[in-house]
């Protein structure tokens, strides 16, 4: 946890898990995404789903679906905003296996029909950790340019990846490796110390064997309001 | 974050010959890839943040559960009183604390330091400190990098959210960060700093986390009060010399031991504590109809 992650951040209460923690988790799944959030189921879990509602979590993780940071005044108005909008949004209640107390699973659907299914557990002090996507383990925090591959599990694809960081002079901060089964499908999770040109995340999206390219980029891109 | 242990800050600042704030400081640079200056004036930022937030105020908001709100009112009203038992500063203190605690359930802009719930008790401090002994305000700056270096320290080692580790968590550490920010304001050294972070923490060892209703008001807005009143003191015992028996770095493994050992209704989920009294239930029953 970072200095200003304590002394900060400067955000609309009431409370840096159930809030703030929220709209991140929110927030980082539209930039994932990448396209106008036009349903969204959302299940809450643990803390989230018992205490959750007195902290306005649910306009929270609507307003970050909607673009909005954590500092954004309109937090409070952002259920009447997605209904003027049009967007579908449902809630419920779910008991997720080894999740932290605070934490939501999200199945989003974009404006092009893009799915895109992640666990997101607000740690407190609104740092947050997305700990699923599309199924298969994640484990990283939104903090810093993060690139999301789906492939087969099959020899080259990491070196694929790799390599074309390398090119573009992106700094590894942190990678994971994770499977179904052997064979199966696969999820390579590379947290950046810069940020990847889009022409480079267009062209991982054509590699045989990748099956999905999801960016998250730390550039805002004024949300879809 | 390179620092897991608050000695192993005292022993860069004595190795560097730096002081408590610069080491922190230097940490953030190095780890930000930032300069000085940047780092400097996004504390200032955050300062400058906490300042806003206290002067606008709002006497009239009620927060949407109907619980939260005026009671800074109230005690600005009292401060004006001639007569009181408490001096102007301490008195103070408690109305900022308040008053900050009511923004943050009101959904307004606040600075979470360490986190929205515990919101009030660091600018209750400085605010006030800068108010009534009039000192420069770069010199609060530097006692914000002493009171985030404190939190970071516990963030590392232990908890810093209410949901993981109870009250202690939130409203304790940011009284332990807030007692090391006086010290260092007051001009105690570096062990004095840890010491008061110490003696804070000690007294808020076991607070559990049960507000009514699961929101972030009762009795969360008036733990803040309690929070920087305490920094205070711990601050004061310090500065006289008082040591903490228990070495400060094994004050904040206790505090990690025992979040774990509450039980989940006291952490958060508002299903023991005061969150089930009598009263609670009607306070509740009230706002659903």
């Amino acid at each position: 946890m970072q200095l200003f992650d304590i002394i900060g951040p400067v955000m609309v209460g009431p409370s840096s898990s159930h809030t703030a923690g929220a709209v991140k988790i929110g927030y980082v799944a539209h930039k994932l995404l990448s396209e106008q959030v036009v349903k969204a189921e959302i299940f809450l879990h643990g803390s989230f789903l018992a205490t959750g509602k007195g902290h306005g979590t649910d306009k929270a993780i609507v307003a970050g679906l909607l673009g909005m940071q954590p500092d954004d005044v309109r937090i409070p108005e952002s259920l009447e905003i997605a209904d003027e909008m049009g967007v579908d949004i449902k809630f419920s209640g779910i008991s997720l296996k080894d999740a932290s107390p605070n934490s939501v699973l999200l199945k989003l659907t974009g404006k092009s029909g893009r799915m895109l299914e992640i666990v997101g557990e607000s740690l407190g002090g609104s740092i947050i950790n997305i700990a699923a996507i599309d199924g298969l383990s994640a484990n990283f925090s939104g903090d810093r340019p993060t690139l999301i591959v789906h492939n087969l599990d099959q020899p080259g694809h990491v070196a694929e990846v790799t390599s074309m960081l390398s090119h573009k002079s992106v700094n590894i901060a942190s990678m994971q490796l994770y499977r179904e089964n052997r064979g199966g499908n696969a999820v390579m999770i590379l947290e950046c110390d810069q940020e990847i040109p889009e022409s480079a995340v267009e062209w991982l999206k054509k590699l045989e064997g990748v099956v999905k390219v999801t960016y998250y980029s730390l550039i805002p891109t004024g949300g879809s309001l | 974050m390179s620092y897991r242990l608050l000695r192993e800050i005292l022993s860069d600042a004595q190795n560097e010959n730096l002081k408590f704030w610069q080491v922190i400081l230097n940490d953030n640079c190095r780890e930000n890839r930032i300069t000085e200056k940047e780092s400097f004036s996004k504390m200032t930022d955050m300062y400058i943040a906490m300042k806003e937030a206290d002067s606008n105020y709002d006497s009239k908001a009620k927060s949407a559960s109907g619980m939260a709100g005026g009671d800074g009112k109230l005690l600005e009203d009292f401060r004006k009183q001639p007569n009181r038992l408490i001096g102007d500063f301490l008195t103070k203190v408690i109305e900022k604390a308040v008053k900050m605690g009511e923004s943050n359930a009101c959904m307004k802009r606040i600075v979470a330091a360490p986190t929205a719930g515990s919101c009030g008790v660091i600018p209750a401090v400085l605010i006030t400190y800068e108010e009534e002994k009039k000192v420069a305000q770069d010199r609060i700056i530097e006692a914000l990098y002493v009171a985030g270096g404190i939190g970071e320290v516990i963030a590392q080692s232990a908890e810093i959210s209410g949901a993981k580790g109870g009250c202690q968590a939130e409203i304790g550490s940011a009284s332990a960060m807030a007692a090391g920010a006086v010290v260092y304001l007051e001009g105690g050294d570096n062990e004095a700093i840890i010491h008061a972070a110490a003696l804070a923490l000690k007294n808020m060892l076991g607070l559990t986390c049960d507000p009514v209703g699961g929101l972030v008001e009762v009795p969360c807005i008036k733990r803040n009060v309690s929070g920087a009143v305490n920094a205070i003191v711990s601050s004061q015992m310090a500065i006289a010399g008082i040591r903490s028996r228990i070495e400060p770095d094994e004050v904040i493994d206790s505090m990690k031991r025992i979040g774990n050992l509450l039980p989940e209704c006291l952490r958060e989920t508002s299903k023991d504590g005061l969150a089930i009294t009598s009263s609670a239930i009607k306070i509740m029953e009230n706002i659903s109809s």
